[in-house]
């Protein structure tokens, strides 16, 4: 039941929010329950064995049974990680949201950021679902606060962005749906109709069916991920919404793409991964450097951003099919630190767009000096966001690179040309916005408050924290990949000429 | 294990928590945030030498101790470990960087005292110190690859350090990407060892080379030295580092002249069993030292801006470090030898000409000095101990290190003997300049510049490195330096040399007695012009050295407008392409519900028609189908 | 028995070409009712020959729908002839794409 309430608590004080009277406790309640949805995703952790790994906490309740939907819920290794990952960004997001201008009439507050608790919940649900058809539905059901989120409360084009987005994620949402009812037909054909994940594994299928069947879920996470060249969305859809909209979409919500790609299109179809896994890999380096290619040239803070993430997503998605653990867990944690870093850069440049009134990246120019803790937190976001070793990201990005070389040196090395055009995109904007002899324009900009440092900082301290101790992550990791990881098969390659373990210490060195 | 040596973790923590501390700690730490930075520095000093002690107090063969802070991550096949070396060669570099840090932090405070932000320049110059050492003690090219960027970081924050100069941002901003494509090579050779050797530990890596087939062994030599080449400025990515020069002058004499620029060659020397094991890798290093010694030494020749003319002559002294790297277990203890020699009498003349622009109003235009012997003696005096060793005078520093590297080049092939020699020859004259035009000669002082004498803080860390300068040499004793890092890198074995030591000994001071007196003859005794001749009027070389010989140029061409170009193709292509075919799909549906739309005339009588004649029709079919 | 039929095929003609060709609504409304009628006679005519009752429960359904549709069907053309001045159904064309 603690899953169930975990998901449920967000939700409820959304409702809550939105029916109750409209007012300014509005404001401290909504931080009051992600705060507590953060108490209790912790004890969810504390009560989690990493020792032993696996599925644990879960429930399980027949929902529809002629079509074997059940409510089953649980959390492994991955599920865990994201689920902490929505938790822990959630109340830090909604702190620094509570003063944001929005569009519509005064006191709307209370509707956006009731919107807000609900899509914590369903992604909650989302990350904890273990029935193939409760994840659909949860899947498509995040669509909707997005939607409003972006069209009722967004900036300029708000509205069409909104359309854009739901448009985009409803496609691939209707082909894994023929997909997921492709299942069914499967399952019933094997004997008892059942969508549950554990009975769903090791279904006998050919090899066509699977391919298509991978097909069909692969295509909406990539559209959700977004893997190039179905990324247009994102950009457009970041460069309408308020930064919370960005951070809960790009960090929470876009994650449920990869979490898909390792827990049903790799749990589900191994073989079929590993026949796509040549294309999906080459597509991943498209989008790492072409995601950084066009963040380099972006002139608007949100598309750039957004545009960073593309690249994020590509070395993710290529760690995912790599199929080796190693790459693997570097793709889970990868995740999570892309999802603290990109929420530092949303936030911050959402600070500066709110106080500047343009997004344009040419109205700022010297803000270093009016605004030092501003341009600090963005250099810190900006480096992590590079992979600066000490910051979370590098781990990551380094396991991917590197679990990616020991199978296809090729791609591994091509893909780490991503860090040297990362360090361009992040210093040009650095360079351009904070540098320089000040701009008469941004006179009036004023530093972070007490507010913003406090809704920044725990972003801060994690990266830094993670950057030089995410082994007790890793501990909670990689008995979930290796699970995958086994089940597809691969694995990664032994070292083709170990180096001898050193003799105990002192050791000597070199001749 | 409860030994004293385990305690390397001690020497990165003091600056490390300097610096958070004055990061984090508010304006009420601007009075004496300046101490505090200094004395974390000077803390990691005591401690190194503390070390130092113990660790000579070793048997030789015992002088190595790692210890293993924690497991950094440990997934799938990759384990690294936080772990540290104290060994000969980390324990002399610990020496060095705090050494010289420190000096060049007491030196600062003089320096930065007119600055709002001198907190933060020295909670940026204790990170430097806290990475770089981080870089040498590391046990694990991971963990080496940390304070490797760690060290650009702080490079990077403290090159842009006057970010309301668009040059100076720009600057930084160059010298982190150029590095970052260094870095490239780094990471991919971390892949490759991990997929080969299945380990980052240097010292495991260095027992498992013998097994590796020669294409990766080579592989990773050539791509550690990318890496250095990116932090080392040496040519292909040379380029920064005269842009760097944008930094404050302490900065200059710190990061970019004694200690951060030298982490390549230490890099090579760290991987000798790598670069042992491969004979191509070496001829790389070689040519790559010798092409940059003598491309820094002739852009030290025409440059005006007294800082670029001494970092001209870091990229060329840091040249000879390489080409020494990489002449194998004879040149590697020289190469270290040189670097520790350079970084003192380095740092002293970089300070020194932070000394001059002090006493003149930021003026870094030598033609605007002259005649600055008599206002700045102490700055003079020091400055002449710094110019004597590096151009080799008996029995300074740089004669006992440079002549080893000339000799032991000439015993590796005679072609490069002679490239070393020129350029000590090239050496000679542009210091010899430098000299003339800065300290010698008469007055070219701008109006109403008077050069008066830095403050004592700033002339002390002076003398104290003029010292070292002069006493540098005293390491090469009875081979000392060669003995203490036989262990580290290999026992030095003699090449033969085509000519007996002596007469090369003889031959470089000749060369750079030639140079000195062509230098004098040029600048001492003529008159120097107040402004430079232009472009036009000097000859191709001098034209080609002053602009770099054209580096910017190249990396233009080559780099920055291809890559400018690919920016802005793939933006255009995304934007009519890519989001060009989605909002097509969306213009082909809406196109089509308008075709259809026609049909909603809006007339019940013909929607009626209609009806009806799809029913005849209807009932027609289903006639025709029961008839047939 | 062929004579109910012929009858009722006549009426349901009529009505078909008067709800064609006619443009008062109100005459359209009458055709509409003119065919509704002929199939109840057509309906009541099958129930008689088969000697069942399921015709004519089918013919009373119609008759309620009838009076439904003429309820609401009368109730629009007098709005729209308030509005407009005319039971012409060519002059309601606003609903065209």
């Amino acid at each position: 039941m603690m899953l169930t309430a975990l998901a449920l608590l967000p939700i409820v004080g959304g409702l809550v929010l939105a029916l109750a009277p409209r007012g300014d406790w509005g404001r401290w309640f909504a931080v009051a329950v992600t705060g507590a949805t953060l108490g209790l995703s912790l004890a969810v952790l504390a009560r989690y064995d990493v020792e032993a790994g696996g599925m644990q906490l879960t429930e399980q309740r027949t929902w529809i049974e002629p079509m074997g939907v059940h409510y089953a819920l649980g959390v492994d290794g991955l599920g865990l990680t994201l689920v902490l990952l929505t938790t822990v960004l959630t109340p830090f997001v909604v702190l620094a949201a509570l003063r944001d201008r929005l569009p519509a009439s005064e006191g709307a507050s209370n509707g956006y950021l009731a919107w807000m608790l609900v899509l914590e919940g369903l992604a909650i649900g989302v990350f904890c679902a273990t029935d193939v058809f409760l994840f659909y539905v949860l899947f498509e059901a995040t669509l909707v606060p997005i939607y409003f989120l972006i069209g009722s409360y967004g900036t300029a084009g708000r509205g069409r962005a909104a359309i854009g987005f739901l448009v985009y994620n409803l496609v691939g949402g209707l082909v894994m749906l023929a997909a997921v009812v492709g299942l069914y037909v499967l399952s019933a054909d094997a004997g008892e109709p059942s969508y549950l994940l554990t009975d769903l594994q090791g279904l006998e299928m050919g090899v066509w069916t699977e391919r298509m069947l991978f097909l069909g879920f692969f295509l909406a996470f990539a559209i959700k991920a977004p893997l190039w060249p179905l990324h247009t969305w994102l950009p457009d859809a970041a460069g309408a919404a308020t930064p919370a909209t960005s951070v809960l979409m790009v960090s929470v919500i876009d994650k449920i793409g990869t979490f898909g790609m390792i827990r049903f299109c790799l749990g589900l179809f191994p073989g079929a991964s590993e026949w796509a896994s040549p294309v999906v890999m080459t597509l991943a380096v498209i989008s790492i450097l072409y995601g950084a290619l066009l963040a380099i040239g972006a002139d608007d803070l949100r598309r750039l951003v957004a545009l960073t993430s593309v690249s994020h997503f590509g070395f993710i998605v290529l760690g995912v099919f790599a199929l080796t653990t190693t790459s693997m867990a570097g793709s889970v944690l990868y995740m999570l630190n892309h999802g603290l870093s990109t929420a530092v850069l949303f936030l911050v440049t959402g600070v500066m767009i709110a106080q500047r009134g343009s997004a344009d990246v040419a109205a700022f120019g010297g803000v270093q000096r009016i605004a030092p803790i501003m341009s600090g937190m963005l250099l810190v976001g900006g480096l992590s966001s590079l992979s600066l070793p000490g910051m979370a990201p590098f781990v990551s990005e380094l396991l991917v690179i590197v679990g990616t070389f020991s199978r296809e040196p090729v791609i591994g090395a091509i893909a780490a040309l991503g860090i040297v055009l990362a360090a361009v995109y992040v210093l040009r904007l650095y360079r351009r916005t904070m540098t320089g002899p000040l701009s008469p324009d941004v006179g009036g900009m004023r530093d972070l408050g007490t507010r913003e440092v406090a809704a920044l900082s725990p972003f801060v301290v994690l990266i830094l924290a993670l950057g030089f101790y995410p082994q007790p992550l890793l501990d909670v990791i990689e008995p979930a990949v290796d699970e995958v990881s086994h089940v597809v098969g691969v694995g990664d390659p032994e070292p083709r000429t170990p180096a001898p373990v050193a003799q105990s210490e002192p050791q000597e060195e070199g001749h | 294990m409860n030994d004293v040596l385990d305690t390397a973790w001690v020497l990165v923590a003091l600056p490390l928590a300097g610096a958070l501390l004055l990061l984090t700690w508010g304006k009420e730490s601007d009075r004496f945030g300046h101490w505090i930075g200094t004395a974390a520095s000077a803390a990691s000093f005591v401690w190194g030498a503390v070390l130092f002690v113990a660790l000579a107090g070793r048997d030789a063969d015992d002088r190595s101790v790692t210890t293993t802070l924690f497991t950094w991550f440990d997934v799938g096949r990759v384990r690294v470990d936080m772990a540290l070396t104290y060994d000969q060669l980390s324990a002399l570099f610990v020496l060095l960087i705090t050494g010289v840090g420190t000096l060049i932090h007491v030196y600062s405070i003089g320096y930065m005292a007119d600055d709002p932000r001198r907190r933060r320049f020295f909670a940026f110059l204790n990170l430097f110190v806290a990475a770089m050492l981080t870089l040498v003690l590391a046990a694990d090219y991971l963990v080496l690859f940390l304070g490797w960027e760690g060290v650009g970081l702080a490079s990077y924050l403290l090159i842009g350090f006057w970010q309301h100069k668009p040059s100076a941002a720009a600057a930084a901003q160059k010298a982190f990407v150029m590095n970052r494509v260094g870095d490239l090579g780094m990471v991919i050779a971390i892949a490759l060892m991990l997929a080969h050797l299945g380990t980052t530990d240097i010292a495991r890596v260095a027992t498992g080379v013998p097994a590796l087939s020669d294409g990766v062994v080579t592989g990773l030599g050539l791509l550690l030295l990318l890496g250095a080449c990116g932090k080392s400025a040496q040519v292909p990515l040379q380029a920064w580092l005269l842009d760097a020069m944008e930094g404050p002058t302490p900065v200059s004499a710190l990061i970019h002249a004694a200690t951060m620029v030298t982490a390549g060659v230490y890099l090579i020397v760290r991987s000798a069993a790598i670069y042992d094991a491969s004979e191509a890798a070496r001829l790389a290093v070689v040519a790559v030292g010798l092409v940059t010694l003598l491309a820094g030494a002739a852009i030290g020749c025409a440059k005006d801006d007294i800082k670029k003319a001494l970092a001209g002559s870091t990229m060329s002294q840091i040249g000879y470090m390489t080409l020494a790297a990489g002449l194998g277990p004879a040149g590697y203890a020289f190469a270290i030898f040189h670097l520790v020699t350079h970084g003192f009498f380095k740092a002293n003349m970089f300070l020194g000409a932070g000394s001059v622009m002090h006493g003149t109003g930021d003026d870094v235009d030598m033609r605007h000095y002259g005649a600055l012997r008599t206002a700045m003696p102490v700055t003079f005096f020091t400055f002449a101990a710094g110019y004597l060793a590096i151009i080799g005078f008996p029995g300074l520093s740089g004669f006992w290190s440079k002549d080893k590297i000339i000799e032991t080049a000439f015993g590796f092939n005679v072609w490069v003997g002679l490239g070393t020699l020129l350029g000590a020859g090239v050496t000679a004259f542009y210091m010899t300049r430098l000299m003339a035009m800065t300290f010698l000669g008469r007055k070219r002082w701008r109006e109403g510049v008077h050069p008066h004498e830095s403050p004592a803080v700033m002339t002390v860390p002076l003398v104290v490195l003029a010292a070292l300068s002069v006493l540098g040499g005293v390491m090469l004793l009875g081979h000392w330096i060669t003995d203490w890092l036989a262990p580290v890198v290999g026992e030095a074995h003699h090449e033969e040399l085509p000519v007996p030591a002596i007469v090369l000994t003889l031959s470089v001071l000749v060369v750079v007695a030639a140079g000195v007196a062509l230098a004098w003859a040029t600048y001492g005794r003529r008159e120097v012009a107040a402004d430079a001749p232009t472009d036009r009027e000097v000859g191709w070389w001098t034209r080609a050295a002053r602009h770099e010989l054209y580096g910017n140029a190249v990396n233009d061409a080559l780099v920055v407008r291809p890559t400018g170009q690919l920016v802005r193709g793939v933006t255009a292509f995304d934007k009519h392409v890519v989001a060009g075919a989605v909002s097509g799909l969306a213009g082909l549906f809406r196109d089509a519900s308008q075709g259809l739309g026609r049909l909603q005339t809006g007339f019940v009588r013909s929607y009626a028609l209609v009806l009806f004649g799809g029913a005849a029709a209807l009932a027609a079919a289903l006639l025709a189908v029961t008839i047939a | 028995m062929t004579e109910y039929l012929g009858l009722s095929m006549l009426l349901f003609t009529i009505g078909a070409a008067g709800v064609l060709v006619r443009r008062n609504a109100i005459v359209v409304f009458m055709c509409v009712e003119l065919m509704l009628n002929a199939a109840n006679l057509a309906l009541v005519s099958f129930s008689r020959r088969h000697g069942e009752l399921d015709g004519q429960l089918a013919a009373f359904f119609v008759m309620v729908v009838a009076a439904a549709e003429v309820v609401v069907g009368l109730a629009i053309i007098v709005s729209i002839y308030r509005t407009r001045r005319s039971t012409s159904v060519d002059d309601a064309s606003l609903l065209k794409a």
